[in-house]
């Protein structure tokens, strides 16, 4: 340092100077050497917050979950922060936009390692962008924490450094829905899914669940997920379909929603959709009318309810959203509110995993500890930690299992109509991640 | 859903996006016609129009089919002198020169979607359409307002073959296309024709992506479909040929929906994109260029 000072100044450096210089440093470094040991301890942490590296959908096809994950993000740091942060150190979080994009995903976890020198990395959404992102994180030792909902992580076919705590996976969402449409809509399903990860696990996952309640598929309408128009669409679906399963994402899913409308009017059979179709898109949009009576998977209520917890409520005012699911004083901003409790969710995980393992820095050996940490884990209990309610955590798959909700349109909002439990969305485990090397 | 009112969904759908399609490709082709610049950012002019149509619209609440309107009329007005500016600040210091036109839109293309991108944000808004009902075939039920649009397109096609074949300035325009040195020894300000085409492609372009925001919404990548698109439709067509680029528009535009009905999209661009190597091989002025092209 000292000589590039002198250097940037235009003088060669003498050698008096480079050796004031290192005697002062040295002077330095003993003299803090000399401190009691209390002080420097404090000082040290106060200095070293802990740093997250927030992989954000910023723009691209996910931006409207990425809006809300960063604020849900935000809310959630402040909020431990200003309990005393992560082991006494604050966290960081630092917001690298990803585009949506795979390619760019891994690039920004290695920008992460190499760059920001985080200590993880959190908050990873769309499907093909954790699964692009994945490979990058085990090379590099990355702690990685999705909130993605897809089954890529209990499939164990990532690796041991990818965690998804803070939300259900697809497959263990749709075996604990598939029983209650079979019983109250109909057996005979066509499903309308994106063209990609997400929609191959609805697709493969729902049509094993429903056959073994005695259902059928009558139809399977892949979208590519750029899509922009539905219309076309809808012509596929079988005449003797008794259920239409549908689920949506991108900037395209208020078309979607709409031209269904059109296509069916008042004539439709019974509708049962992901509320990825319509996160946030506000259910009063013109042209949604015909949504009336249809149902919705929600991990969520976006509409409060009358069993509302007091969690739900200390929650949204947290985040700034308001009864309705909507941002605080602006009913059009609607929220991605069965999505976005994951990022909540997952940084209390985080905070607990570092506290137990005695997480210092970015070390293989701490890291090792972390993730030894994360592995023993095994419940999380419903409360300002976990407000969308109690999860099983397994282990072996890296990922927690919780309730869903299925809610029904009625007057415009969404109603909670039936709660499914933890046990109904548990599975016989495709792998172990413990037995990976670390 | 039997074979009759499948095919008849396919060939709505058709349709719909034929006109479109015909509008930003006419824009596309005029501008390569007269100026023989290659304008890489024309499907940003599109996304620019649709993204106007927003804050257009957005500034009525109270009545969405005024709000339309104003966009319908404010939105290419906004678009078109953002493309004069383009023309005189850009393209007229590069002296039209067809390599550093490419490079220039390819500039302008990154510049108007990172604008977009920074002031209007990654989301995709909806525009309320001016008027919504549904008009309920037998078999299935259509958009209204898709019909509209249909109508709407074909009037401003209308209108732009009239400007075009009947008024003076279509004259100045078409003697600069078929030769601009002795346009000019007969005293046609040549410079000024070259931004007022400028002006009318993006202008073209605009008034589509207007027109296709509220079935769409806006979003700043819109633009890079109807971009393809058009180009595939000027190829076929022969650049700068206009009657080739309506029968073009329109070959593609039922094909696409017809094909993406019947098997998938992804298949229709397959084959759209076969059918331009075809062209290019075989007859590489386009089906209805002339052989100086």
């Amino acid at each position: 340092m000292a000589m590039k000072k002198t250097g940037a100044q235009g003088a060669a450096p003498t050698r008096r100077k480079v050796l004031k210089g290192l005697t002062a440093a040295a002077g330095g470094a003993a003299l803090s050497g000399l401190l009691p040991t209390p002080i420097r301890y404090f000082e040290a942490r106060a200095q070293s917050p802990i740093k997250i590296g927030f992989q954000l959908h910023r723009t691209g096809i996910g931006a409207a979950y990425g809006r809300w994950y960063e604020r849900t993000s935000n809310a959630a740091v402040k909020m431990i922060n200003d309990a005393g942060g992560i082991a006494g150190r604050p966290i960081e979080l630092v917001i690298e936009d990803d585009g949506t994009d795979p390619k760019r995903g891994a690039e920004v976890v290695e920008k992460f390692a190499t760059e920001h020198k985080v200590d993880l990395v959190f908050g990873t959404l769309f499907s093909h962008v954790v699964i692009g992102s994945a490979p990058t994180a085990g090379q590099l030792k990355m702690p990685y924490f999705v909130v993605s909902e897809g089954h890529h992580v209990a499939s164990t076919k990532l690796n041991r450094y990818v965690f998804q705590p803070g939300i259900t996976d697809v497959r263990s969402q749709v075996i604990s829905l598939a029983p209650w449409i079979a019983g109250n809509l109909g057996k005979k399903v066509t499903m309308i899914f994106p063209d990609f990860a997400f929609g191959h696990d609805h697709r493969d996952y729902f049509s094993d669940a429903i056959q073994k309640q005695g259902g059928s598929i009558a139809g399977l309408i892949p979208i590519p997920p750029t899509e922009t128009s539905f219309t076309r669409y809808f012509p596929q679906i079988p005449a003797d379909t008794e259920v239409l399963y549908h689920v949506m994402v991108g900037p395209g899913v208020l078309t979607f929603v709409k031209e269904m409308g059109e296509h069916f009017g008042s004539k439709r059979p019974q509708v049962f959709g992901f509320i990825d179709s319509l996160e946030a898109v506000d259910i009063a949009s013109p042209g949604l009318e015909f949504l009336e009576g249809t149902y919705f998977w929600e991990a969520y209520p976006r509409y409060a309810q009358k069993d509302q917890t007091p969690h739900d409520k200390a929650y949204r005012q947290a985040v700034g959203v308001d009864e309705n699911g909507a941002a605080t004083g602006d009913a059009k901003d609607v929220s991605t509110y069965s999505h976005m409790f994951g990022c909540w969710e997952t940084l209390y995980v985080i905070k607990h995993a570092v506290e137990k393992s005695g997480y210092q820095s970015a070390t293989d050996k701490d890291k090792k500890a972390l993730v030894e940490a994360l592995e023993a884990m095994t419940a999380f209990e419903e409360g300002p930690e976990h407000p969308q309610g109690s999860k099983q955590f397994n282990g072996k798959l890296h990922q927690a299992f919780g309730q869903q909700v299925i809610s029904k349109v009625e007057g415009k909002r969404l109603n909670a109509v039936h709660r499914t439990s933890i046990e109904d969305g548990l599975y016989e485990p495709e792998g172990d991640y413990t037995t990976q090397p670390l | 859903m039997s074979f009759g009112p499948h095919l008849f969904l396919a060939l709505l759908e058709g349709t719909v996006a034929a006109f479109v399609l015909a509008l930003t490709a006419l824009g596309l082709s005029l501008v390569f016609g007269v100026m023989r610049v290659v304008n890489v950012a024309h499907g940003e002019f599109f996304m620019l129009g649709a993204v106007l149509a927003w804050a257009v619209s957005s500034l009525v609440p109270a009545s969405p089919a005024l709000g339309f309107l104003l966009a319908l009329i404010a939105s290419p007005l906004a678009v078109g002198a953002v493309a004069l500016l383009a023309d005189r600040l850009v393209l007229r210091r590069l002296h039209y020169a067809p390599e550093a036109t490419i490079v220039a839109t390819i500039g302008l293309l990154y510049i108007l979607q990172q604008l977009v991108l920074t002031f209007y944000g990654p989301y995709a808004r909806p525009v309320a359409a001016p008027i919504s009902f549904r008009v309920q075939f037998p078999w299935f039920g259509y958009s209204g307002y898709k019909l509209v649009v249909i109508a709407a397109a074909a009037a401003l096609l209308a209108a732009t073959w009239y400007l075009l074949m009947r008024t003076r300035i279509g004259l100045v325009m078409r003697a600069t296309q078929y030769d601009r040195e002795t346009a000019q020894a007969f005293g046609i300000p040549v410079e000024r024709v070259y931004s007022g085409i400028f002006a009318l492609g993006a202008m073209l372009a605009a008034v589509a992506g207007v027109l296709i925001v509220p079935i769409q919404q806006a979003h700043y990548l819109m633009g890079l479909d109807p971009l393809l698109l058009s180009f595939i439709t000027v190829i076929i067509g022969g650049l700068g040929s206009l009657r080739g680029t309506l029968v073009a528009a329109f070959v593609i535009g039922l094909s696409d929906g017809v094909i993406s009905v019947f098997f998938s999209p992804t298949l229709a661009k397959i084959i759209a994109t076969l059918f331009v190597a075809l062209v290019l091989v075989f007859r590489p002025s386009g089906l209805f260029g002339s052989a100086r092209a």
